[in-house]
């Protein structure tokens, strides 16, 4: 019944949007079609605008991967991790989620399917998967489209609240499912 | 930034030589530089529809009027956009809203618009203002009511009852989102503030 509500919300969030702005502009008589057009013509130069950044990136991450430095830091800590309770396969997903996010889904789906599907390892994972956003890519997209090059502390913002996040998940994970 | 982005990359070259991977390290730089070329192809349609419809939504002054609602938590979290720039707000809102409800599409070429207007009253065009680096805050934090990804992710595994972590997720975003909001609010105080390069000369 729940999945059922949540199925329509997600179905109609979109439409439900798009008419609003729509009929709202045609009762104010703005012109749509032209509007739309003239708004649009910006995107394509904003994609452009945005690579660098992007590259930059997600170069340095996907090299990061491959290095097998992510197994060599799970190998080290999970001895210290199991001491506290918590499962080894969380440690790269804590790490990866805030680098990349469709590493960070496949982390998750690894997990998923080599763990019973009701276990408290997949339930903090995917708590921990669920609250986040790929922080790096974000702040490459946002200050990338208007070529900011110093972040200021906005980097140190972001890894701090995933840092939050994630013994948030520890937590609540624990205290709703263990 | 500088740092952390040298120190990936001299990791990874030490980490793959160490470990035999090093042949890997080489072909992920190709494949990875391919990977964000993709990745900015696949995101330029939605930018542009999506532009083009807020373009609608800020004629049709619907932006303005959903800055006008949040003028209170705008007051507080945007001080310097909110005396000078009303649309920057109505762009926020906007993003959040997106991000709340799950449509990351839609939200980044929200949050895009809001940057630059955010751009226009930034007194030095290269560094991050205070406005921008709380918008960023908000993003990275990823508030989100439904985390749709991952209860069909749940679901496809066979559990039976994905939608049991909704509720803990919230709490955790929330926490998050909280945290990240007050760090920003606290860095502010601290961080030597920007250098001002030129005068601002849109307002």
């Amino acid at each position: 019944m729940f999945k059922h509500i949540l199925d329509i919300l997600s179905l109609w969030a979109l439409p439900f949007i798009i008419l609003v702005i729509l009929i709202t502009a045609f009762i104010r008589k703005v012109p749509v079609y032209e509007t739309f057009v003239e708004g649009a013509k910006e995107g394509v130069n904003t994609t452009i605008k945005i690579v660098p950044y992007l590259t930059a990136i997600i170069v340095a991450v996907a090299m990061f991967r491959a290095s097998g430095c992510l197994d060599f830091i799970t190998a080290h800590c999970s001895g210290l991790l199991s001491k506290i309770n918590l499962p080894a396969e969380i440690l790269p997903l804590a790490i990866v989620r805030s680098l990349s996010g469709s590493a960070a889904l496949g982390v998750f789906s690894d997990i998923a399917s080599q763990n019973p599907v009701d276990s408290f390892t997949v339930k903090l994972g995917a708590i921990m998967l669920g609250s986040s956003e790929t922080t790096f890519y974000v702040l490459a997209v946002y200050f990338g489209s208007v070529g900011i090059k110093k972040y200021r502390y906005a980097l140190a913002t972001g890894l701090i609240a995933d840092f939050a996040g994630i013994v948030g998940a520890i937590i609540i994970a624990t205290l709703f499912f263990h | 930034m500088n740092f952390i982005w040298l120190f990936l990359i001299i990791i990874s070259i030490i980490f793959g030589a160490i470990n035999g991977k090093l042949n890997d390290v080489v072909n992920s730089i190709m494949s990875g530089a391919e990977l964000s070329i993709n990745i900015a192809i696949g995101i330029t349609g939605v930018m542009v529809f999506w532009l083009g419809i807020m373009k609608i939504a800020e004629k049709s002054g619907l932006v303005e009027k959903i800055s006008e609602i949040l003028k209170p938590a705008a007051k507080f979290l945007f001080p310097e956009a909110y005396k000078e720039n009303k649309k920057a707000i109505g762009d926020i809102a906007m993003n959040f809203s997106a991000n709340a409800l799950g449509l990351s599409n839609a939200a980044t070429p929200m949050g895009i618009e809001a940057m630059k207007e955010l751009q226009k009253i930034n007194r030095n065009k290269e560094s991050a203002s205070d406005s921008m680096c709380m918008l960023l805050a908000m993003n990275t934090a990823g508030f989100q009511l439904i985390p749709a990804t991952v209860i069909a992710v749940l679901s496809a595994s066979g559990s039976k009852n994905p939608t049991e972590i909704i509720v803990p997720t919230l709490l955790v975003t929330s926490f998050a989102f909280v945290t990240a909001i007050f760090t920003a609010k606290i860095m502010q105080k601290f961080f030597p503030p920007q250098k001002v390069t030129e005068e601002n000369e849109d307002v």
